[in-house]
């Protein structure tokens, strides 16, 4: 094992090699540990929703809103320690999580979107009250047996 | 971190060495991956406006219920959480290997790659039999009056609301869901399952320039890093795929 540096290039002054073996793997057997009990914990609570449905809309909301941000979580760890994103250089760090913030928009304003197509189809943009029951369709007879 | 020393006061955009001390390659990999964020980001986001847009949409827990072996047993979320741990654990043999480049230890590199690159066939065999089984299980819908046999494909989805009280074979009667449904998850997790596909195979080029000592007479591992971002992504995008199809 080499204590020198390996430099792929003239340009480049920095190796992210470890000087310490044992301190990275014990942070690759945190990291691992972290990114499997997050999905655990997504998986109890996507169960949870599924024994909840039918059961009040604003729990399973909540629920959602935990599981998106547990997910973003996963994200962080996975970038910042398996893809080594932060031991780069500040700036560089910064060219790739900025652009990523248009997603803010993305999300809001497409999401907002497709509800208000779903109350424009439903109240014929506004023109008719809709029912709020849902109705059973017709069987013809024979359809049963 | 080694770092060689850099005088104090050197301006980084100076010249004669890279702004971001860090080679074209790797830097130029990581604005593809930013770029193939905002793809993934769009066809995800695309999916979201659909499903936000419908009044009824499937519940994943009911679709995705099955597992290799258990027949028609009920096991909501059980595979798919298979598929996400394998997809973890090749992630970390993933850095375990890069992590053997820099200790310039090739045998250490060749194995990891070796259970990283099993790891990904695990994943696409373990999709192969998902979309087998959701193209190939007909369930009972009624469709017109008449109860009919239907799969879950691009243009048909039997998964909408059940119709209360009516039994068929002695199993429950839907009725036909938002067909938008089977153009999104097979769209989506078959993009995905094409960087899978990918990633395998240029891990599988790394592995044999691996063998071959290719890395050795170069004097670096740098390969193997790019090759292990790219990798790392394909775990990246599954956590939100997994997000946005099987959990919410």
């Amino acid at each position: 094992m080499s204590t020198q540096p390996v430099l792929a290039s003239d340009e480049i002054s920095f190796a992210p090699q470890h000087a310490d073996n044992a301190a990275f793997m014990k942070t690759v057997k945190k990291v691992t540990i972290i990114l499997s009990v997050i999905t655990i914990i997504e998986l109890g609570l996507g169960l949870l929703m599924y024994n909840l449905s039918g059961g009040s809309h604003l729990a399973v909301l909540l629920i959602k809103g935990v599981v998106v941000i547990l997910s973003l979580a996963k994200a962080f760890y996975i970038t910042a320690y398996f893809m080594h994103l932060g031991d780069e250089i500040r700036n560089f760090i910064m060219t790739i999580i900025v652009p990523l913030a248009l997603f803010i928009w993305f999300i809001i304003a497409f999401l907002y979107e497709g509800d208000s197509w779903r109350n424009l189809r439903n109240t014929r943009a506004g023109s008719y009250k809709p029912k709020t029951e849902q109705t059973v369709p017709a069987v013809k007879p024979g359809a049963e047996k | 971190m080694a770092t060689a020393a850099i005088p104090a006061g050197t301006k980084w955009w100076g010249g004669g060495k890279s702004p971001f001390n860090m080679s074209y390659g790797k830097a130029m990999m990581w604005y593809f991956l930013m770029s193939d964020a905002f793809t993934f980001g769009a066809f995800l986001i695309s999916y979201g406006t659909t499903r936000f847009s419908a009044n009824y949409w499937p519940d994943p827990n009911r679709v995705f219920n099955a597992f290799p072996g258990f027949g028609h047993a009920n096991l909501p979320l059980a595979f798919v959480s298979l598929m996400t741990f394998i997809l973890i654990i090749s992630s970390v043999t993933m850095v375990l290997a890069v992590h053997e480049g820099h200790n310039m230890n090739r045998k250490g590199v060749e194995k990891y790659m070796f259970w990283t690159i099993l790891g990904g066939l695990a994943f696409l065999g373990c999709q192969a039999w998902e979309w087998t089984h959701l193209i190939t299980g007909t369930h009972h819908v009624l469709v017109d009056g008449v109860v009919k046999e239907m799969a879950t494909t691009v243009s048909t989805n039997p998964w909408g609301p059940l119709v209360p009280g009516l039994m068929h074979d002695g199993h429950e009667v839907g009725t036909p869901g938002p067909v938008a449904f089977g153009g999104f998850f097979f769209g989506i997790t078959g993009f995905h399952g094409f960087h899978v596909l990918s990633g395998v195979v240029i891990n599988l080029i790394m592995y044999i320039k691996v063998r071959l000592g290719h890395f050795d007479q170069r004097g670096h591992y740098e390969m193997i890093e790019k090759a292990g971002l790219y990798w790392h992504f394909v775990d990246l995008v599954w956590v939100f795929v997994f997000l946005c199809f099987y959990l919410v």
